[in-house]
Formats: C-alpha cells, structure tokens, sequence
C-alpha cells in the first residue's frame, strides 16, 4: 500500500475537523494516479438532513479538492444508521 | 491558447462520437447566441420530469458513475427521458456546476428538483425511495410489477 498522499491527508483533515466524526473511511479507488475517492463518513452532524443536504455539506468542505478529483463518491450516515447497518 | 486547445478537442470529440448524432437536445456547439444562464438551465431542468446530466449519453455512457445512473433508470422503466451529455461542452459543463451547486455529474432531476448524483441515486433506489420519488411525478415504477 502506498504512503496516503497529501490530497488524501487533507481530505481526511477536513472532514474531520468539520464533520467530527466517529468514523471515516478514506479509499482510493483511481487505480493508480491518486485522484478518484470513495469516503464513507458517520457523524452526529448528519442528523435530521436528508442525504442531498448532507451531500451538499460535504461537497460545501471539500470544495477546492473535488475540483482535482476525477470521482467522488460519499456514503454519509448517522452514528444511530451506522449501529444499525452494522448489527 | 488553452481556450482553442479545448474549441478544438471538443469538436473533434462530437465529430468523432458516433452517438453524438442519437443525443437529444444537445446545446450547439460553440454557438455563442446560447447564454448559459440561470434562466437557461431553469428551463431545461423542467423541460420534461425526468432530465439527466450525464457524461456520454445512455447508450454510450462515458463514465461509471453517469452508467450506473442510467441502468437504475432503466430498471425503474424510465425511458425517453432527457439527456444531456456535459462532455460535449466545457463551458457548459462549468457553468451548469456554478449554478447547480453541485461539482460533479451525473446529475439527475426531477420535476425540475435536483435529486442527486450517482450515490445518492443508488441509495434511493436501494432503499426504494426512488420508487416514490418516480410515483410523485407520476411515474409507476417498473419494479412495482415484479
């Protein structure tokens, strides 16, 4: 596995300072040239918006790094959703 | 120079794509009486209840995301509905962006609402929420028959 690039640490950084959450999952999926990503993200902070809120939220954070990106695609939860999918 | 780069690669590109000719309502090319404003992309959101921004188009999609978009509209019996191929047009694609405020394709729309990108579609259709979604635009979907 290759080091996490600086994009990926960013990205990972943002979301966590913003979105505080209780789990994140940053994946790679170009293949290769680092610029596609799949996160899957459960906060609190989601709670009570429907998933194009959420997603807007997201989008709102990375902003400036979605713009780099040839894909993004987010899966948003809420801890309470995450305990359920999971049990 | 980058402005000509991009005339130049876009129009070979439409003039090498095949489906270009099959694409409904396709913007003209370079066609500078077309101003992509807010009005503009009001009106072809709502132009039928079912518009989706794509990369490619259905019968050709250019990328996995605009692909899985399509297939779940197919699944749902969705068909003749608009498309629009963002590839064809970077000023258009940048533009379209802008004024959505969502920064990436596919888009789908639904009585002129935003519904979401790929993620959010697949998880409605997971989730079967996509079945009323169709149903409050007075679409059966065709998963109900099974």
């Amino acid at each position: 596995m290759a080091a996490e690039t600086e994009l990926e640490l960013e990205i990972k950084k943002k979301l966590t300072d913003q979105l505080e959450p209780t789990h994140i999952e940053l994946k790679d999926i170009s293949g290769g040239c680092g610029k596609s990503f799949e996160v899957l993200i459960v906060s609190e902070k989601f709670k009570d918006k429907p998933l194009l809120e959420r997603h807007r939220l997201v989008n709102g954070i990375l902003s400036e790094e979605i713009k780099l990106l040839h894909a993004f695609s987010q899966k948003t939860y809420t801890p309470e959703q995450w305990h359920k999918m999971n049990n | 120079m980058a402005a000509i780069r991009i005339a130049v690669s876009s129009s070979l590109y439409r003039y090498l794509s095949p489906a270009f000719a099959s694409g409904v309502s396709l913007r003209k090319l370079s066609n500078q009486s077309v101003h992509y404003d807010s009005k503009y992309f009001e009106k072809l959101v709502k132009d039928k209840k079912v518009v989706l921004f794509m990369k490619g188009n259905p019968s050709a999609p250019m990328c996995g995301f605009s692909r899985l978009v399509v297939q779940i509209l197919h699944m749902h019996g969705v068909d003749g509905y608009d498309h629009h191929d963002v590839l064809q047009d970077v000023d258009f694609k940048e533009k379209f962006k802008e004024w959505s405020e969502w920064p990436t394709f596919p888009q789908l729309y639904l009585n002129g609402e935003l519904v979401g990108g790929a993620d959010i579609v697949l998880q409605l259709h997971q989730n079967g929420e996509l079945v009323e979604e169709l149903e409050k635009i007075g679409h059966c979907s065709a998963l109900l028959d099974k």
